[in-house]
């Protein structure tokens, strides 16, 4: 059969809603094959990042998405052309999806030519189109969402913004400023909280007073996806399929201008906060091991799509080795890269210099502003 | 029923501390220098400690004083180890507020800095002496209040100005200093306009190369001060 149904492992959780997603999808062959190949790249090009890290050849910060890839591709596969992400600093897997090359994004991650910001912007300042990052700062994309969110509404183009964060910045007063300008205007926005459990250095039960996040927007309605969470042992592997149709099912109810959504997605990243956090202190080496076994994402999808009989094992294999021939030879090319030259220190600064000429450290040196772009937006 | 008081004047007694300015490899968003931004604001005080005796003597003072306090620290020297004098290591070591220390003496030209700056002026001086050029090296410590004072004194001496830091040329603490050397009378013991050394007017890019030619180096400090003695 090329077609399947897969009832979610655990239905959605509602808040202010009489109806919900369903509670399960259909999966084609086709589809199977590409989900788990996008999970494989997320996870490779994560892999890679984590030992160019440990190598000292990425610098700075570096938020790792491992254990988090059914949120991004599920996602990612329920959008529609005219619908727009943005994200935090966690974002390398979310550039993927969204169409950034795994050399695009290893070789920004080592500061050289080939990277999708030229080796300028590094982890956390990342873009592309419909995509507006890449955010360094804690919580500031959800306001920035919810003004994307204003554009698709002003323009009428039946866009979606999709406003992403994480459990620790769910307690940003800025989020709930946010959330009531789009309620208010009842804007196109779903917020979703990637809850992974974890915010730096704190568990989500230690930093926030009530952690069903998808009940946090108030007058905002919410629904909580993916699986239970409950590190006590009732837990489960987390589903591509359910996120993808519970997106697909906000989509539709924000694109038919009911204002915005919260949206829980109740994951897990197995990587510390950045590089600089082991990410065992607040945690037990036990309970990561204990989520790899039982609920990872690619290789609960894997068990279920060849137990549903819906792809053979020779396919994942091919899929396997293709992802990471490829990643491993942008890893190659990422390091061997050249960075751009000193003069675009004072390049695209701006994309219609008043001035031509931008002063140095000192006054003696002054510098023509070049611009290299194109810019996606131009 | 509220407790009523005869007055109703607060004072605000706080003090904020985080650190500021470019780290590595944190790019455009963690890497900017506050200094100018929080300088600006009338009502707040503000302090850049360079060493540790610095960091423990202003921070002291700043959480004793009745106002509001912004406290930039600077990442790196975070990770540098600096000599404590012995009254420097006393409980009641305190550095007031507003008033700047001459770090280093010279007589040829006065290099003004706070923060990591200090050390690449420092630095500078330190090269600059091999060619008997004698730069004095002013740490700001505070630059709300800004000690002019200490720096018309020194510049009465050497009739030279550079000023050195991280921070952006525009309306920066640089741009400041200058402003008040053209508004005193420091300005007619000036042999050569006021120079500034700062951060270069860009956002700080992650590329490793470009982040160094981002910042002031020591190199920098000395070109200008070759420039404007001529020498």
């Amino acid at each position: 059969a090329t077609e399947k149904t897969l009832p979610f492992n655990k239905p959605c959780k509602l808040f202010r809603l009489e109806e919900g997603p369903p509670e399960e999808g259909t999966l084609t062959h086709d589809d199977a094959l590409s989900l788990y190949k996008s999970m494989n790249y997320i996870r490779r090009i994560e892999t890679a990042s984590g030992n160019l890290y440990k190598e000292k050849v990425i610098r700075g910060f570096c938020h790792l998405y491992s254990g988090q890839e059914a949120v991004a591709v599920g996602m990612r596969a329920a959008l529609r052309p005219q619908d727009t992400v943005i994200t935090a600093y966690r974002d390398h897997g979310w550039v993927y999806m969204m169409g950034v090359s795994p050399l695009g994004i290893l070789a920004e991650l080592t500061g050289r030519q080939s990277g999708c910001a030229r080796g300028k912007g590094g982890s956390m300042h990342m873009y592309t189109h419909n995509f507006f990052g890449g955010n360094g700062i804690v919580g500031a994309q959800a306001p920035l969402g919810a003004g994307v969110a204003f554009a698709h509404k002003y323009k009428g183009n039946g866009g979606v913004s999709l406003t992403l964060y994480g459990d620790g910045a769910a307690n940003q007063g800025q989020l709930f400023e946010a959330m009531n300008i789009a309620k208010l205007w009842d804007l196109p926005c779903i917020f979703i909280c990637e809850n992974n459990g974890y915010g730096m250095g704190t568990s989500a039960e230690r930093a926030s007073a009530n952690t069903a996040y998808y009940t946090r927007g108030d007058y905002v309605p919410g629904i909580w996806t993916v699986t239970d969470y409950n590190l006590a042992g009732q837990v489960d592997g987390m589903d591509v399929v359910a996120v993808r149709e519970a997106t697909a099912w906000a989509l539709e109810y924000c694109r038919s201008g009911k204002g915005p959504l919260v949206m829980e997605a109740a994951t897990y990243r197995y990587s510390g906060h950045s590089m600089s956090d082991p990410g065992t202190s607040y945690r037990t080496r036990e309970e990561i091991q204990e989520v790899r076994q039982t609920r990872d994402p690619i290789t609960s999808f894997k068990e279920r799509i060849l137990s549903h009989e819906l792809v053979e094992l020779d396919e994942l294999k091919a899929i396997e080795q293709e992802v990471r021939k490829v990643v491993d030879e942008a890893v190659k090319q990422a390091k061997g890269d050249k960075e751009i030259s000193l003069e675009e220190l004072y390049a695209d600064v701006y994309s219609h210099p008043v001035e031509q000429e931008i002063r140095g450290t000192t006054a003696f040196r002054r510098h023509r502003h070049s611009r290299i772009g194109p810019a996606v937006n131009q | 029923m509220g407790v009523e008081f005869d007055h109703v004047k607060v004072n605000v007694p706080v003090v904020f501390r985080g650190p500021n300015g470019a780290a590595a490899g944190v790019a455009a968003q963690h890497s900017q220098c506050f200094g100018a931004w929080y300088s600006h604001c009338p009502g707040l005080k503000v302090i850049s400690p360079y060493s540790s005796e610095d960091a423990k003597g202003l921070l002291k003072a700043a959480i004793r004083d009745p106002d509001p306090v912004i406290c930039l620290e600077n990442e790196i020297l975070y990770g540098v180890a600096f000599e404590m004098s012995s009254e420097a290591q006393s409980k009641e070591f305190l550095i007031p507020l507003g008033k700047a220390k001459v770090e280093r003496e010279g007589s040829h030209v006065t290099l003004v800095a706070h923060s990591k700056a200090v050390q690449t002026c420092l630095d500078a001086a330190e090269e600059l002496s091999k060619s008997h050029i004698d730069c004095e090296v002013i740490n700001l410590r505070s630059l709300r209040p800004l000690d002019f004072s200490t720096i018309a004194t020194s510049v009465k001496k050497t009739h030279n100005l550079v000023t050195v830091e991280q921070g952006w040329p525009q309306c920066g603490i640089g741009a400041e200093i200058a402003a008040r050397a053209h508004e005193d009378e420091c300005f007619y013991h000036l042999d050569h306009p006021v120079v500034r050394v700062t951060g270069a007017d860009v956002p700080m890019p992650y590329t490793k190369t470009l982040e160094l030619n981002a910042i002031p180096q020591a190199a920098d400090v000395i070109e200008c001060v070759r420039q404007i003695l001529n020498r």
